[in-house]
């Protein structure tokens, strides 16, 4: 695996928020006054005044925003990925900001999505595992499905600043639902990304892991954010290549905090132990090769897991009467 | 930066109580710097809390559950959100008591939380067990007992709904623990007559109550036409069940008054979100209470909860909090006497 070892050389810029699997800053809850709302596509840009949150946050992390007039009655926080993060942002005046891409999916995404600038954010971030650092000079391929490129465009500038080569697929139902295509390849350029849509809209028609299946090669690292199908189909092809995948899963998360347990899905930890595991601290990034893949069902409504029977703790079938 | 309104981070409950106002209160023998207290299930064993704020101003960090063993816990989806509240559907997922006493009890010894063990089993023996491993142990405050939970040998029976099941944990539970910590045992509301479990419970040397724990409920899915849960149903809990929450305690207490049921000191849980949530409850009879859900929305909800809890019994006139239990009760026999 490649987490712990290597990584860019300390002191460059990347070092900094690249590398080490188990830095975690601690997160802090701040009143967050929304400094800019802009559309992007099919998406809302929400550019907030983070404070320590931004100056603490790394690449891969997320973010959990109450929604809702207070008293509200959607009580759970919803979880967005961290987009970009710009202490001291000239932009506003000089601000730590943090910003976030959100898509309106039900009440309380929509909520988000139609605060004004000057209206105010309860958060709580940052949160989750950063994406860890690939090993020294191995080439690099981020894939996002849909909004799901929000975190990755941050990760392939550190990517790039460590000297790693880094291609960016992007992929999307349709053109409005693809994001990041200029912030991209401001970053990488514009040969190194690639774009596919479902309905031929924009880029070639078909799946992200059509493109990827050309750039993964032995070595490769793939950090991949989407949907679930998405996010298992990305593991095969990189494996398949003899790669690495990071993957950020989007489970149902009640606290994002690591207090409640509702986040888990089946991992195999270090020790080869499968576990129930929370996706809020434990992620959301996860290597590819440890989710039970086997145990995780994906269906229209999204993804579910069952308790894989050598899983720790795991229900002993009995034919016990009763 | 600019100085909107960033900057009130975290810990908002963090700071002084009221002027004048004594924060203290007890369960049992049990002494506590304040009256709020975590919920079971809600703030896990109290580190992740600590990575926003110190545990130990808390009134208590009121643990997760604890088995015997490890346990995996129920597939997922495990809740769903509801109008003012949630389903969960956990299956108490955790690491067993072996785990918790080389990892979690030390931690939140170290950093001088009040700890309140709940625990749980499948029959009476293992909550007896879990007890005698916690009894002796440096850090433990209390032992909650979290008699909602299926009993085996009763054909899957919730303890908490059964008077002779609930009776039959907690002797196990008193006996073990000799008096040497508090034994509260934690009721369920799904139940005829909660002053009966009540009395169950204390006839057999419980020292105080923890009221109450999730109501069942379900969420069907319209789209898939199906459960919203893996697990089917789960419990309901948040601001949507306050009044059921405070029903109890008010029950419970009312029965204490008249005689029917030995007086003890009774915590109330169930949907607070503020200090005022948690003023129906100590109004209604209870000494302490616990927040739960309302974490989940506000991860401070149970250090702020209890600086505005006492601003408003400090409001009131109250000098403390065990001037202010049970006022709700006085006000009803004086409009019954007329
Ligand atoms: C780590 C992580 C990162 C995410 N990043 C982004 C992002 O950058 N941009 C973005 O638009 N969305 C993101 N999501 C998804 C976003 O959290 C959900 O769309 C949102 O919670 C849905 O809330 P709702 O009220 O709009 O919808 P509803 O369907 O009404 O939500 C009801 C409940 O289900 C939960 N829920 C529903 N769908 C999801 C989901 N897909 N993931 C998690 N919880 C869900 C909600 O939290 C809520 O408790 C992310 C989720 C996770 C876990
Ligand atoms: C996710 C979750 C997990 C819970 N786990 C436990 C538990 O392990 N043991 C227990 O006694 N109660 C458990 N509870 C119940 C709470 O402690 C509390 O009694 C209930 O949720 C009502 O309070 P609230 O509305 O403040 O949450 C859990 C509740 C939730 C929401
Ligand atoms: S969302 Fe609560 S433990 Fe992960």
């Amino acid at each position: 695996m490649s987490a712990a070892t290597g990584g860019p050389a300390a002191g460059t810029p990347a070092a900094e928020t690249l590398g080490a699997r188990d830095r975690r800053p601690d997160p802090v809850q701040l009143r967050c006054a929304v400094l800019a709302n802009e559309p992007a596509g099919a998406y809302r840009r929400l550019v907030l005044d983070a404070g320590e949150a931004a100056r603490r946050a790394l690449p891969g992390q997320f973010a959990a925003l109450a929604v809702g007039e207070p008293p509200t009655a959607m009580l759970l926080r919803r979880a967005v990925s961290i987009h970009a993060t710009t202490p001291g942002d000239r932009r506003f005046d000089g601000a730590d900001t943090l910003e976030i891409v959100v898509a309106p999916h039900g009440p309380g995404t929509e909520w988000v999505t139609r605060r004004r600038a000057g209206d105010v954010l309860d958060v709580v971030a940052p949160l989750g595992r950063p994406f860890p650092a690939p090993e020294v000079g191995a080439p690099t391929v981020l894939v996002g499905g849909g909004y799901g490129s929000a975190p990755l465009v941050w990760l392939a500038r550190d990517l790039r600043d460590a000297g790693h080569r880094v291609d960016v697929v992007l992929g999307a139902a349709s053109r409005d639902k693809l994001f990041g295509l200029e912030e991209a390849a401001a970053v990488v350029g514009p040969d190194l990304v690639h774009v596919t849509t479902d309905d031929g809209s924009a880029g070639l028609r078909g799946r992200v892991t059509d493109a990827l299946a050309s750039l993964a090669r032995d070595g490769v690292v793939v950090y991949a954010c989407g949907p679930m199908a998405m996010l298992r189909a990305v593991h095969e092809v990189a494996t398949a290549a003899g790669g690495t995948s990071w993957l950020a899963v989007e489970e149902s998360m009640a606290c994002g905090i690591g207090v409640c347990m509702t986040c888990v899905l089946p991992v195999r930890g270090e020790d080869g132990v499968t576990r129930m595991t929370r996706s809020c601290v434990e992620g959301p990034t996860f290597d590819g090769d440890r989710v039970r893949w086997d145990a995780i069902s994906i269906g229209p409504g999204g993804a579910t897991s069952a308790v894989p029977a050598d899983c720790l703790g795991a229900p002993v079938a009995s034919g016990k009467g009763h | 930066m600019t100085t909107t309104a960033t900057g009130t981070s975290g810990p908002a409950g963090t700071t002084g109580t009221a002027v004048g106002f004594d924060p203290r209160t007890a369960i049992g023998a049990l002494e506590l710097r304040n009256p709020v207290l975590t919920a079971s299930g809600c703030a896990a064993a109290g580190r992740e809390l600590g990575r926003l704020y110190d545990v130990a101003a808390l009134g208590a960090v009121v643990t997760k559950s604890i088995l015997r063993d490890a346990r995996s816990g129920r597939p997922t989806p495990r809740m769903a959100e509801t109008p003012s509240g949630m389903l969960n559907s956990i299956g108490l997922q955790g690491p067993g008591i072996d785990a918790f006493l080389a990892h979690d009890l030390p931690w939140l010894r170290d950093h001088g939380a009040t700890a309140v063990v709940s625990i749980a089993g499948t029959d009476a023996a293992e909550f007896a067990e879990l007890a005698g491993r916690l009894v002796d142990e440096p850090g433990v405050g209390a032992v909650e007992v979290n008699i909602s939970c299926p009993n085996v040998a009763n054909r899957g029976l919730v303890f908490a709904c059964d008077a002779g099941s609930s009776a039959e944990v907690v002797s196990g539970v008193v006996d073990v623990v000799g008096g040497r910590v508090p034994v509260l045992a934690k009721l369920s509301p799904d139940v005829t007559d909660i002053v009966a479990i009540a009395r169950a419970c204390l006839d057999h040397g419980a020292d105080g109550l923890a009221m109450v724990n999730t109501t069942l409920g379900m969420v069907v899915d319209t789209d898939t036409m199906r459960p919203v849960l893996a697990g089917v149903t789960g419990g309901l809990s948040g601001p949507a069940i306050r009044p059921i929450a405070v029903r109890c305690v008010w029950q419970v207490h009312a029965a204490m008054r008249r005689g029917d049921l030995r007086t003890a000191p009774g915590v109330g849980i169930g949907g607070i979100l503020t200090g005022l949530d948690a003023l129906q409850f100590v109004l209604a009879g209870a000494s302490a209470v616990q927040v739960g859900t309302s974490t989940f929305h506000d991860p401070s909800a149970p250090l702020r909860v209890g600086t505005e809890l006492a601003q408003a019994l400090a409001d009131r006139g109250f000098a403390s909090v065990a001037d202010a239990v049970g006022p709700a009760h006085t006000v009803l026999a004086r409009e019954g006497a007329r």
